[in-house]
């Protein structure tokens, strides 16, 4: 089991470098050049010499890529905002606890309400109640996160006035906020334990617990679920990490202020630093979800502790 | 596979097979449909638009549904239905359009990766296991961020952003062929690498690929209209849906129809293009078949 562990924490790191390489990259070219646009326009000729080599602008690709990862790793230094000239770290965590709070609560809901559904959807086949979640699962997952939250906020808000259309402070703004991104992760989750069980239901241990006379509540909740879950927790930590992205969205329509508003206003401010700076920010974090999802599959699943005795 | 099945298969070709079995499912067909018609839509853009896209009346703006405007119009007074007509024909050319990169390229990588194995399908693996990590929206964000606005860039960043999964499945599906007896008889009569690739495994493992194409088509729709939405997509005046989206959505106490008829509009493609693919899926995979 600790082989497995450290095994999989060892993995992660060529992950990393990668993904960083992938996001400096991305940086590197983006157009624009950092030095004017940290000194403005206004700045000398001589100024924007000196800021360059001070930055080490002037190295090789190479040589700035290691710089950056170097400096990533010792200090948390990923690059200073264009616009406020504070370091893109500080920025990003001032923002993430709230996008953090976001993505827990979406998928708190949609464990909530997607598990039960994709049960009964599973255990009443082709039922009028199956349908029915098949399809608004299907609608679900259609529907575009940016879309839905302006929906809701026009019927929530503006017609019936029960929940404020934005912010995140009181447990009622939070409600529409979640409630929209969750609505994709409910869908997956629902269509992910209904063919998980219905595979399961099929298999010749359940014929095996029926046959012996297992009460079929029994027989549903302990052999058929406890083995249907486990590709069901996999997808509730990639959904994790799809909901930190699908933040960026809901964010900005609620005017919640996390790291998906802190991008978006960014990206029309053109301050690159930042964005690039989330998007390496969130995928770490998502590499992490998964890193724990991964050990808890391992936890769950005996097959896996199993090869690494 | 059963009987019945097995007999029709000799009857048909195999388009119309899937097409018959298709059209057992109504959502299947409800799909395709759609799809169709879309297409039409975009395609005959010009002469079925009532007025020209960018036309502005500001006489006229903010008008609720109405016979001269259909869909009422928007804040510059523009018809929301010819925007959401010519719409169409960005959603799917960006959609199509991304896909067809992230097909080709992650195509070439996985097929490579899987037939060759060995160093080649690890180097390749763990560049696709990097660009997993990043989550495909925020990824796309990040190349379109670097690439800067415009339609091009957009289906870029979109396709680029979906190779992985092209990869992984061409890759799968390579693997497993590979072995088969009709792979080895076509290498003992001296066919070439190229031609086992292109001649025997390609067709061989259409099936998933057509699915995830189908369903990739759907979230690269979704992806383009999200990058639009936070401006980092089409720019106006052109009329993409996700960019009206976020046009009307300051207005949206007061005139809801300005966000309400494009929000339909994607989701209304996105599930089209869903069901067709969960239609393919079932109709493609005879395993599956109830």
């Amino acid at each position: 089991m600790i082989r497995y562990i450290v095994r999989r924490i060892l993995f992660l790191i060529p992950v990393l470098a990668g993904v960083a390489f992938c996001v400096f990259t991305l940086l590197y070219l983006t157009p624009g050049d950092p030095a004017k646009m940290v000194l403005g326009e206004m700045a000398t000729e001589r100024a924007i010499q000196e800021f360059r080599e001070r930055e080490g602008l002037d190295k090789p690709f190479l040589m700035q890529f290691a710089n950056y990862v170097y400096k990533a790793v010792t200090r948390g230094d990923i690059g200073r905002s264009y616009v406020t000239k504070r370091p893109v770290m500080d920025e990003i965590l001032a923002a993430f606890p709230a996008t953090l709070k976001l993505a827990a609560f979406a998928i708190v809901i949609a464990i909530i309400i997607g598990l039960p559904c994709g049960i009964l959807s599973a255990i009443k086949q082709y039922s009028i109640f199956d349908t029915a979640a098949m399809i608004f699962a299907m609608i679900g997952l259609s529907m575009p996160v940016f879309w839905l939250g302006l929906l809701l906020i026009l019927l929530f808000s503006v017609h019936l006035r029960w929940l404020p259309p934005s912010g995140f402070d009181t447990f009622q703004a939070m409600i529409l906020p979640s409630l929209a991104l969750s609505a994709q992760s409910i869908s997956m989750i629902t269509r992910m334990t209904r063919s998980s069980m219905l595979e399961v239901i099929r298999a010749d241990y359940i014929r095996t617990a029926r046959s012996k006379g297992q009460k079929e509540s029994v027989v549903i909740w302990r052999h058929a679920l406890h083995n249907a879950l486990i590709p069901v927790v996999t997808l509730c930590g990639l959904q994790f990490g799809q909901l930190l992205s699908g933040a960026i969205l809901t964010e900005s329509i609620f005017a919640i202020p996390g790291v998906g508003r802190l991008m978006v206003d960014s990206i029309k401010a053109r301050d690159y630093p930042v964005v690039q700076g989330g998007v390496l920010f969130v995928a770490v974090a998502f590499s992490l979800v998964n890193l724990l999802v991964d050990l808890l599959y391992a936890y769950i699943d005996p097959r896996i502790k199993a090869q690494y005795k | 596979m059963d009987a019945p099945v097995l007999k029709s298969n000799k009857k048909r070709g195999a388009l119309m097979e899937v097409l018959f079995r298709l059209k057992k499912s109504p959502l299947a067909m409800f799909g395709f449909f759609f799809i169709i018609f879309l297409a039409f839509t975009a395609i005959f853009a010009d002469v079925l638009a009532p007025h020209p896209y960018q036309r502005q009346n500001l006489s006229h703006a903010f008008e609720t549904p109405s016979k001269q405007f259909l869909l009422g119009t928007d804040e510059f007074g523009r018809d929301i239905l010819s925007r959401l007509i010519y719409g169409a024909r960005v959603s799917l050319q960006v959609g199509f359009i991304a896909v067809g990169i992230a097909l080709f390229a992650g195509g070439m990588l996985g097929a490579a990766a899987g037939y060759y194995g060995g160093w080649a399908d690890n180097a390749i693996m763990r560049v696709m296991d990097v660009m997993l990590s990043i989550p495909q929206t925020l990824l796309a964000i990040a190349i379109a961020a670097a690439l800067g606005p415009g339609l091009f860039n957009l289906m870029i960043a979109v396709g680029i952003s979906a190779v992985p999964n092209y990869a992984r499945i061409v890759r799968g599906s390579v693997l497993s062929l590979r072995e088969m007896e009709f792979i080895e008889a076509a290498r003992a009569v001296g066919s070439s690498d190229l031609r086992i690739i292109t001649k025997h495994i390609i067709p061989n493992s259409m099936a998933p690929i057509i699915v995830q194409s189908t369903l990739g088509v759907a979230s690269a729709i979704l992806n383009a209209a999200g990058l639009s939405f936070i401006g980092l997509g089409i720019q106006p005046p052109y009329p993409e849906w996700g960019a009206m989206l976020s046009g009307g959505r300051q207005y949206i106490r007061d005139y809801p129809h300005l966000t309400l008829y494009p929000g339909l509009a994607i989701m209304l493609t996105i599930l089209a293009l869903n069901f067709l693919g969960d239609g393919l899926r079932d109709a493609l995979d005879p395993k599956l078949k109830r």
